[in-house]
């Protein structure tokens, strides 16, 4: 088992320096005068020289790769061209209020989607299954940007009953301490806001986490049907275990591995397609600081950012396979 | 037994899952308050039932507070509201009038400038406003090694509005009293009122300045109606009410709380929803439904644009000004603004907009006349069209002038193609297409256009069309030394009605030699609630919200 652990450890190392690489080279392919685009028309031709000089991008290629990596290694993102302001501290908020809207999501993909997937593979062939699969299908095709600005007018404009942007209740708003909303507000002992937090989750979540509910509705039971006629479920039922036990207990811990992959895959790109729905719900994450920071050309934070995700996608995926050597013990064998 | 047993577990979580799924829905709406959680409701005891705090939705983020770093509108709305300048312009116009100072005299060279300040004005920081206060500000913005520029700022506007290091027009800035101060000019500035009003030269606290470094930028102190109180980076910027502003009365509001919300129906239906109060930039799409919405009013901002498109005369093709004017007639430009902008733009006829003093009222615009483009196409010697087709590069990106330059763009391709004119339209990445512009190599004409900055026509005229301006603004390469010497006269001419007659003669030359088509003059629409009363757009793109309350 430890064996297992270090190894995958160690295969993070080039994963993660190949990583640096790829971000570095494709910002610096896109072409265009940064220092034109960053300090707008109205700039002198001596500030935008003075820019490109604290920028290094005088200086070859190479040579800025090694300051980057050096400067990295001292965990220094470096400073946002925009806000002058050091991204790693300036990231932190929006790398919060991303994480938790992911968690929300995946809570509600997680939630809705295994369980649709386990009922209708429970009850294959009814109503129920038919019902299921054609929202997932639905599910699975639909606009992210479409569904969120559908669920504002209806929930929000129409029913009032949800908010349709931000995190919470600006007029009053919690002290940010660990920039995760819902905490900050137990934290500050304000529960009136923790319901409005909630609340405000709500609608973002379902848009961001409809596909991956989609797509584990299906995997889950297309696994769970295989599971199901296997002889020892066969076995299960025979010995006269209830359904519910069989179908949760026994059938489901194997069908669970499939289900864990598509999980992981699925939070690692949430977490990069998150752009739209942040914009759709003026959500300050890190899907709008990159998506600023491109239109803005940004050099250093949108390398910073893409690394980030990257790096939280690597990390997603390492513990998805530490945890599949929890559920199924022949795995570290291999 | 199992059979049994089996069924009414199914039926068990499926009840389990609706019942969650009914508390869920019923949890939302049951709470009351979670119907509109935000607005309608009146925050803060202060007014009994009467609303005092003002959510403002936009569409981006500032850069920076410090108004004297920045060039972007985002960022100087704010600073609007924090600080002062020592002339403003009237609500809604370009109109200038007091502000910090109270009255100011001319010498008749037009060299030296003596203002009288206001006294008693204080800083939210405390410290007083004065003589002092002004110098050390102008004298930061000119110094190019001033310890309180930090690294990667520069002062831009300083730099393009009162001349580079090189050819600086104020000379020097004297406290001559507390309460007096004299600037000296190196030689006549004709719109030097006109830019000292401009947002960017607000005057902010040296203790502020000096004590904060460069953390000033993200800690605005001014003297503005509204105190700066904090700053969630792409989320909203809270600002709070001054209680010792200076001027009767203001600001009425007790909180100002400016929301970013980057797509323009998501803010729409924020405001349809109650949770902001006012809103920039609506949809053209969305107007019918607004003007639907009895709790909703639509505002017009002044229009102070200018979308056009450009020849590049860098090009053989448009050295004969005749192909340029066969252009000019063959686009239809109300065909285009009922079709894209939804009607909420006037055709262009010059290169300023109309609401501008020294706009030529008498100049006729090039009529939409297909046959005379074909006619003057042949005098040029193009009977059947131009033989190449053209490189017309379109913009990628949204502008307040310009919601959606290609289908624009592809509306006037279909006009060319009437007259033998084919044109490929190219939309390279935004950075890409302004450094090709500049360039001149790649593009035939372009899209482009210019919001105002300063309420002078120097600032659209100069700024855009003299030859001083190549490589930079004029990015049609367009010469003409005539033009040249009547916008450098109007530059160094104190008497405003000879300078609006110098920009008459200029646009009867620009219109004759057709640089450009002159495409729109857009109106910017905002929306607001109902009960939201006093706020008066400016055409410069920012205003003070002092004035602004709720019925």
């Amino acid at each position: 088992m430890n064996a297992y652990f270090l190894k995958r450890l160690a295969v993070l190392i080039p994963v993660l320096l190949g990583m640096t690489l790829i971000v570095f080279s494709i910002i610096h392919a896109i072409p265009g005068d940064p220092a034109e685009t960053i300090l707008g028309d109205k700039a002198t031709e001596q500030s935008k020289q003075a820019l490109r000089e604290q920028l290094g991008l005088d200086k070859p290629w190479l040579q800025q790769y090694g300051t980057y990596l050096g400067e990295l290694a001292h965990g220094d993102l470096g400073d946002s061209i925009r806000t002058r302001q050091p991204i790693a501290r300036e990231m932190v908020p929006y790398l919060a209020a991303t994480l938790e809207l992911t968690v929300a999501s995946m809570f509600f993909a997680v939630v809705v989607g295994m369980n649709a997937g386990i009922v209708s593979a429970w009850k294959r062939n009814s109503w129920f299954d038919y019902v299921s699969m054609v929202i997932a299908l639905v599910g699975v095709s639909m606009p992210i940007f479409w569904l969120g600005l559908m669920e504002q007018w209806i929930f929000a404009n129409k029913l009032h009953w949800l908010p349709s942007i931000g995190r919470m209740n600006s007029r009053d708003p919690v002290e940010a301490v660990t920039h995760l909303a819902i905490i900050d507000a137990i934290i500050g002992g304000r529960m009136d806001q923790v319901w409005t937090v909630i609340k405000h989750l709500i609608l973002p979540s379902i848009a961001l986490g409809t596909i991956p509910m989609a797509v584990i509705a299906r995997i889950t039971r297309s696994s769970m049907l295989e599971v199901m006629d296997a002889d020892y479920i066969r076995t299960a039922r025979a010995k006269g275990l209830a359904s519910f036990q069989v179908v949760y207990k026994h059938a489901l811990k194997n069908a669970a591995i499939p289900v864990l992959t598509v999980v992981g895959l699925q939070t690692g790109s949430l977490l990069g397609g998150a752009v739209l729905t942040e914009t759709i719900f003026a959500w300050p994450g890190i899907g709008r600081y990159i998506f600023e920071a491109i239109s803005s050309r940004d050099y250093p934070v949108i390398q910073s950012g893409i690394l980030i995700i990257a790096f939280l996608f690597v990390i997603i995926n390492l513990i998805v396979d530490l945890l599949y050597a929890v559920l199924d013990r022949r795995i570290h064998y291999q | 037994m199992s059979k049994k047993y089996a069924k009414h577990n199914i039926w068990t979580v499926l009840l389990v899952l609706a019942l969650g799924f009914v508390l869920v829905l019923s949890g939302c709406g049951g709470s009351g308050e979670g119907a509109k959680p935000e607005a309608g409701q009146p925050s803060g005891g202060a007014g009994e039932g009467v609303q005092d705090t003002l959510i403002y939705g936009r569409g981006g983020d500032s850069v920076a507070l410090d108004p004297a770093i920045v060039t972007d509108g985002e960022s100087l709305k704010i600073t609007h509201q924090v600080f002062d300048t020592l002339l403003e312009y009237k609500d809604g116009t370009t109109i200038i009038q007091p502000g910090l100072a109270e009255s100011w005299e001319v010498s008749p060279d037009g060299l030296i400038y003596t203002f009288k300040l206001r006294q008693g004005v204080k800083f939210h920081d405390g410290t007083d406003f004065n003589a002092e206060a002004v110098v050390f500000n102008f004298e930061r913005w000119a110094d190019p090694k001033s310890p309180y520029k930090y690294e990667g700022d520069s002062f831009d506007y300083y730099d393009s509005m009162f001349g580079s290091e090189e050819s600086r027009v104020i000379k020097s800035v004297k406290a001559l009293d507390a309460n007096t101060v004299q600037f000296t000019l190196s030689k006549p500035q004709a719109p030097f009122l006109q830019n000292l009003a401009m947002a960017t030269f607000g005057i902010a606290s040296p203790k502020a300045v000096q004590e904060k470094k460069a953390d000033f930028k993200s800690n605005p102190v001014g003297t503005g109606p509204f105190v700066f109180k904090e700053w969630k980076r792409n989320d909203s910027i809270t600002l709070e009410k001054n209680p010792t502003y200076w001027k009767e009365g203001q600001p009425k509001l007790a909180k100002v709380i400016v929301r970013s919300i980057p797509d323009n129906t998501a803010r729409f239906n924020a405001l349809q929803n109650g949770e902001i109060d006012l809103m920039d930039d609506m949809n053209p799409d969305d107007v019918k439904q607004l003007e639907g919405n009895s709790e909703l009013v639509k505002i017009e901002r002044p229009s102070f644009n200018v979308a056009y498109i450009g020849f590049n005369l860098k090009k053989k093709t448009f050295n004969n000004p005749k192909v340029r004017q066969a252009l000019n007639h063959a686009v239809n430009k109300q065909a285009i603004i009922d079709a894209l902008f939804a009607g909420q733009a006037k055709p262009a006829v010059n290169p300023m907009p109309p609401t501008l003093w020294g706009y030529n009222d008498s100049i006729q615009d090039y009529a939409y006349d297909l046959n005379k483009a074909k006619a003057l196409l042949a005098e040029a010697g193009f009977p059947n069209g131009l033989p190449e087709p053209l490189t017309f590069y379109a913009m990628p990106v949204s502008r307040p002038y310009m919601p959606d330059g290609k289908k624009v763009a592809e509306a006037i391709q279909a006009d060319f193609e009437k007259i033998g004119v084919k044109v490929n339209i190219q939309s390279p990445e935004w950075a890409t297409y302004l450094d090709d512009l500049k360039g001149g190599e790649k593009d035939d004409l372009y899209m482009l256009g210019w919001n105002g900055d300063n309420g002078d026509p120097d600032n659209f005229l100069y700024t855009l069309l003299d030859k001083d301006t190549i490589p930079g603004n004029n990015r049609s390469f367009y010469v003409n030394e005539e033009l040249h010497k009547i916008l450098v006269k109007a530059q160094t001419e104190v008497d405003q009605d000879k300078r609006a007659e110098l920009y008459k003669q200029a646009q009867e030359i620009i219109k004759k030699d057709a640089p450009w088509i002159p495409l729109v003059h857009t109106t910017p629409v905002m929306a607001g609630k109902t009960t939201l009363k006093g706020y008066v757009p400016s055409p410069t793109g920012s205003e003070s919200l002092g004035n602004v309350y709720f019925e």
